[in-house]
């Protein structure tokens, strides 16, 4: 009785997109550009003077000038038929058959010079971008089972009911205590630089800090404060242990967000670089 | 007083000021008695600031009392002045207990012990109604309170919150918000949870309740009151609790009770029934008028203009035409002849079967909301699979069903005088045949709340559109095999009734052979396998159960039950066992139509020992989306959080394609076993949200997407009444500037729904005050491409289905894996 709708049949992977269209599409041109190569005889070099040099240059280039586009068709929503996931698809397959294209547009000729500095950066990106996916494609899981049913914003106002809670059990306590349940509400950093939130843990959280005392004081507090600190204990393991997701979490975020700042860049950096080198090219010769 | 005044007007809303007016200009002697110390308790009401909006457009105002659209501020100043300057004889603080006696001689019995008499009587009190009060003894202490204007005003105080509804939610949260006022407040709710409230409400309430902020104790009933105590009966047992305030928010009790106590009948018992009223607004006690919001027009407009006619109507203007005569006029200008508004509607109600016993009033209420159509011999009305919830009457000519999807020459007709279209109107599902006119006719296409409306209120609509519904639907399953004899008997004995969430219709096991057909809501069929309940299908609504019975003799081999609250119509069984006796051909045609499902579930018999957690989890999953609303969904977005990367480009589209306003938020909503259900629009099968907006500003649209329309009053009852909170009652933000000077040199706020810092900056520089009006998900109506959210998903992650193809789809899943 279920009808094919199609908005399910197309609930596939970016990876996946299409049955792995613009793979089998990548396959292909690297196909053709090595069968291309071989058959091709070239004296006294092979590099990108020759015609077929020229072809692989400007296929190249044209990919690299497409594959930035992604940055502009993300935020450029439009009317029409088109999948960002298609693109992503695309982009990343067409990025990696450009590996083959660049590779066999060198002739394998390197040195220090400009036109190497190009194929460097080029490079950059594309490692960089495996990176991306790599990410992309094993991050999400762990940041679903671990955040399980929060969201974000949840453990946010998760946190800060437990900081109200912490206070409030914190009252009747000597100051010496309420002074480090206070560092905990007040001093507990979530995030910081992009190592910190990479590391996915702070060594100096002043919340473990204060759990791990307060167990240890348990030993040799008098018999009026013991209730309280056991109530105190209970509320800073339920804290620490959000804590500790939301690291992971952030962590988690940082992962799949760090690789586009080397991405990004590097296809700043290479733009620039292969417009001087298509420049120089036609200049000299 | 001794005197008899002329008329007293009860309710100083928008129609009992316009009544009032209309009197002191004609120097009638008058009253305006009004409950509150103020006058039109209803928007005096409204939030601070409201923009109050003057739909419909079209409707020309006639009143003595000015309105147009502005804030609430301006309007109710507006209102004093000339309330003033008219010489209005207003009563405040003056609440109608009674009303006794008849035409010429009306005794109205006011709150405190004041009579007044009067020879007509206009009533004009809104649907507002009173708090419900606490019934016990000790109710009336002075220490109870029906609502609660400052949370902050009370310190040290042992307070007791009854009600588990949103009010007594936010109440009781209010209160203990501040710790250092030490306040300690419990809340009692007579059910086991909170089923009335909104889900973020019933959780921040369990949160603070975990976190010992306030005490929450459900299945509780106060049993008495002294001072200092409240007494209750719990589930095992009683309870006492100190107690310094009782603040009950209990719902309102509509005024229904009231009125009906001043002899007025309502046109049926239904919730939604209004007071049966003739053409001038008298109810069936002579002398004694019902206008506004009570009489079944909740718009202001409306209000004023019948205020004014019904005065005009007792000083003896009977030939005054309603205001709303232009706009009638211009309906019935498309069909063939000239006749007068008048004669259309009377031509009308006479022709067609279920109008027969509606009012002049109420057919002219209906028609200002219907559309009548001309067709031509051979026009398609409707096409097989369109969306549409609205109901056609054929006043004249007839129409044919073609009831076959592949041989369109396979008709059936429906004369004059019927209806069509019922099917779509009760399951709120797509249509299942298409319909051309057999000759020229003229149809009256009713919307789905008009509709529905009017089901409710007529007893005899309704009981005509359930019989339909069953022989169309009966026709549907057997084709042309079954006689009109076969028909009547099963007809005869056959039952409707609501089946609540979870209830089971068919038990596996039992040997019953009933068959069901599912009028609204949806269906799981699940099956125990070891000691699991199996959740095997979904069945939509438009679609039947327990056939397989009659052929597989012998015990049902699963069970059904409702995955919302569904209507569904029960068939005896030994009928259907005769039929088939009698009709072998139908017997094997239908069992042909079976393979399919006897196959699963001899599939499922064969895998039995496989059936491990992969099925266990699907079932769970399957169970989770129920939860939220899938079972009433036609088109849900989904989020796979094993693909989601976090990168919210799917709420960046969805504000990039709307007014700048993301109409879904990712994070929120709930996830379970990495799906993701998100704040987002299901496009309901029943619409809560359609429920009570006064302009009909909600619609479904031919595709199917519930959406709203300009017409819009910012009244925010849908945004009430969603249960997923889905809608937001927004301002359109100003516009941002291009997103290539955005990308180049870094101006504005970039591409997605610009944060609120950068909207108030831009908003203080111009001094229009834009409207709130309610924005939610309309399926990127009208965009070409779809979906905005989906497309603009770079990893797949995002996903809009249909409940039938999602669960099939996971089914399917686990068939081959
Ligand atoms: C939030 C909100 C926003 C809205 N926005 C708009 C809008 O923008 N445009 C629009 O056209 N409509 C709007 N409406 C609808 C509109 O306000 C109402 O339909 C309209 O006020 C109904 O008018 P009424 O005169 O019938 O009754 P009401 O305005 O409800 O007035 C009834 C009056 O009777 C008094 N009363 C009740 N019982 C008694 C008694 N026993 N004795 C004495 N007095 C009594 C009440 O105190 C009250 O003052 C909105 C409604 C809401 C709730
Ligand atoms: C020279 C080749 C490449 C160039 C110039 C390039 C450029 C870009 C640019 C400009 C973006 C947009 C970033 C943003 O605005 O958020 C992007 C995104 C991305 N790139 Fe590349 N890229 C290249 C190769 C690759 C390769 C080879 C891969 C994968 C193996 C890859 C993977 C990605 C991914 C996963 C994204 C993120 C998509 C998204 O989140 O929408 N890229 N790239
Ligand atoms: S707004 Fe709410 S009630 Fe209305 S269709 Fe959407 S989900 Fe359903
Ligand atoms: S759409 Fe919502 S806010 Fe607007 S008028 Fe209707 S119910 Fe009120
Ligand atoms: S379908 Fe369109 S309107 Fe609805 S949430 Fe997605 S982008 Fe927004």
């Amino acid at each position: 009785m279920a009808k094919k709708n199609q908005s399910v049949a197309v609930h596939s992977s970016f990876l996946a997109h299409r049955n792995y269209l613009f793979l089998k599409l990548s396959l292909l041109i690297c196909f053709i550009s090595i069968v291309g190569y071989m058959w091709a005889d070239f004296e006294p070099v092979r590099n990108g003077g020759t015609w077929y040099g020229y072809t692989l240059g400007t296929i190249g280039a044209l990919l690299i000038l497409w594959l930035t586009m992604l940055g502009m068709r993300k935020r450029w929503i439009t009317q029409g038929h088109w999948s960002l996931k298609g693109w992503t698809s695309a982009h990343i397959y067409l990025g990696l058959a450009l590996l083959i294209v660049a590779t066999l547009h060198t002739g394998f000729q390197f040195g220090w010079n400009l036109h190497t500095l190009s194929y460097g950066l080029m490079i950059g990106v594309i490692a960089s971008g495996l990176f991306g996916i790599y990410f992309y494609a094993t991050v999400p899981r762990h940041m679903s089972n671990n955040r399980g049913e929060m969201g974000q914003a949840d453990m946010l106002d998760e946190v800060e009911n437990l900081d109200r809670l912490l206070r409030e059990t914190a009252q009747p306590l000597n100051d010496k205590y309420i002074e480090l349940v206070r560092d905990s509400t007040n001093k507990t950093v979530l995030g910081g630089n992009i190592f910190k939130r990479l590391s996915g843990r702070d060594k100096k959280c002043p919340t473990q800090a204060a759990l791990k005392f307060f167990r240890e004081e348990l030993r040799t507090v008098d018999n009026a404060s013991h209730g309280a600190i056991l109530d105190l204990i209970s509320v800073l393991e339920r804290k620490n242990s959000l804590l500790q997701h939301i690291r992971k979490h952030i962590r988690f975020r940082a992962l799949l967000e760090f690789w586009l700042y080397f991405h990004i860049p590097l296809t700043f950096a290479l733009l620039a670089a292969l417009t001087a080198h298509i420049v120089s090219v036609f200049y000299y010769s | 007083m001794t005197d008899i005044i002329q008329i007293a007007i009860i309710g100083s809303g928008p129609a009992g000021l316009s009544a009032a007016a209309r009197a002191a200009e004609l120097n009638l002697s008058h009253v305006l008695i009004e409950k509150t110390d103020h006058l039109s308790d209803t928007i005096f009401k409204y939030q601070k600031g409201k923009h109050i909006m003057a739909t419909p457009d079209q409707l020309v105002l006639r009143s003595d009392v000015d309105f147009a659209a502005g804030s609430r501020e301006d309007i109710l100043e507006r209102w004093d002045e000339q309330s003033k300057s008219a010489d209005l004889n207003v009563m405040l603080n003056s609440e109608v207990m009674e009303i006794t006696g008849t035409k010429g001689n009306f005794e109205i019995k006011i709150k405190g012990g004041k009579s007044i008499k009067a020879a007509y009587v206009i009533m004009g009190i809104g649907t507002q109604g009173n708090p419900n009060t606490m019934r016990c003894p000790g109710g009336d202490l002075p220490f109870v309170q029906y609502q609660l204007d400052d949370p902050n005003a009370y310190f040290d105080e042992d307070i007791i919150v009854i009600g588990g509804g949103d009010a007594g939610i936010e109440n009781a949260l209010g209160l203990c918000a501040d710790p250092k006022l030490e306040n300690r407040v419990t809340l009692l709710q007579r059910a086991p949870d909170f089923p009335k409230a909104k889900e973020a409400n019933a959780k921040a309430l369990m949160s603070a309740k975990n976190d010992g902020r306030l005490d929450v104790i459900t299945q509780a009933t106060t049993s008495s009151l002294e001072k200092g105590w409240i007494n209750i009966d719990v589930k095992d047992g009683t309870d006492r609790l100190p107690c310094d305030r009782v603040i009950a928010r209990m719902g309102s009790a509509p005024p229904r009770k009231f009125v009906e106590s001043c002899g007025v009948e309502f046109s049926s018992p239904d919730r939604l029934a209004y007071p049966v009223l003739s053409e001038t607004f008298e109810t069936t006690q002579p002398g004694l008028y019902v206008i506004g919001a009570l009489a079944g027009y909740p718009l202001i407009k409306h209000c004023m203009n019948q205020g004014y006619d019904v005065v005009e109507n007792i000083n003896g203007n009977t030939g005054l035409k309603p205001a709303d005569e232009p706009l009638l006029q211009e309906k019935f200008q498309s069909l063939p002849g000239q006749n007068s508004v008048s004669e259309w509607l009377e031509f009308i109600r006479s022709q067609v079967e279920i109008f027969r016993e509606l009012t002049p009033l109420q057919m002219r209420e209906f028609m200002l909301d219907s559309n009548v159509h001309a067709k031509k011999k051979g026009d398609e009305i409707f096409v097989r699979n369109d969306i549409g919830s609205s109901l056609f009457s054929i006043a004249s000519g007839s129409v044919n069903v073609h009831i076959s999807p592949t041989d369109h020459s396979i008709t059936v007709p429906i004369g004059e005088g019927q209806i069509f279209g019922e099917t779509g109107l009760i399951s709120g599902r797509k249509r299942n045949a298409t319909i051309t006119a057999a000759e020229d006719c003229i149809l009256i296409e009713t919307p789905r709340n008009a509709a529905r409306k009017l089901i409710s209120t007529v007893p005899a609509v309704k009981r005509t559109v359930d019989r339909i519904a069953i022989e169309r639907q009966l026709l549907q399953i057997f084709g042309s095999g079954l006689t009109r004899d076969h028909l009547n008997d099963i007809i005869k004995d056959a039952e409707v009734s609501t089946a609540m969430a979870g209830t089971a219709l068919i038990t596996e096991g039992d040997d019953d052979t009933d068959i069901y057909i599912i009028q609204s809501g949806s269906m799981l069929v699940e099956k125990m396998i070891g000691d699991k309940n199996v959740f095997l299908s979904y069945v939509p609504a438009g679609s039947y159960v327990g056939e397989m019975a009659l052929f597989e003799e012998g015990r049902r081999t699963a069970s059904v039950k409702a995955a919302v609250k569904s209507e569904v119509i029960k068939l005896q069984g030994r009928h259907f066992e005769k039929l088939l006796a009698e009709n072998p051909a139908l017997k094997d045609k239908i069992e042909d139509e079976l393979a399919d499902r006897r196959a699963m579930n001899a599939y499922i018999e064969g895998q039995k020992s496989n059936f491990d957690s992969v099925a266990d989890l699907y079932g769970a999953r399957a169970n989770f989306l129920i939860e939220q609303g899938l079972g009433e969904a036609t088109d849900a977005l989904l989020i796979d959080e094993t693909l989601c990367i976090g990168c919210d480009n799917c709420e960046i589209a969805c504000a990039e394609s709307h007014d700048g306003i993301s109409r879904l938020n990712r994070e929120a909503g709930t996830t379970f076993a990495n799906i993701h259900v998100p704040t987002s629009c299901r496009h309901c099968e029943h619409p809560h949200c359609m429920s009570d907006c006064p302009p009909n500003a909600i619609t479904r649209a031919p595709d199917g997407e519930v959406f709203i329309n300009d017409t819009c009053i910012g009244c925010g009852n849908c945004q009430r009444y969603c249960p997923y909170g889905v809608i937001q009652m927004e301002k359109t933000p100003p516009k941002k500037p291009s997103l290539l000077s955005w990308m180049v040199f870094g101006i504005g706020p970039g591409p997605g729904q610009a944060d609120s810092a950068w909207v108030k900056k831009k908003l203080s520089k111009s001094k229009a005050e834009a409207p709130k009006k309610a924005v939610k998900c309309d399926m990127c109506r009208g965009i070409k491409g779809g979906a905005s959210c989906v497309r603009a998903c770079p990893t797949g992650a995002a996903i809009r289905v249909s409940p039938e193809a999602y669960l099939g789809l996971a089914r399917k899943e686990r068939e081959m894996g």
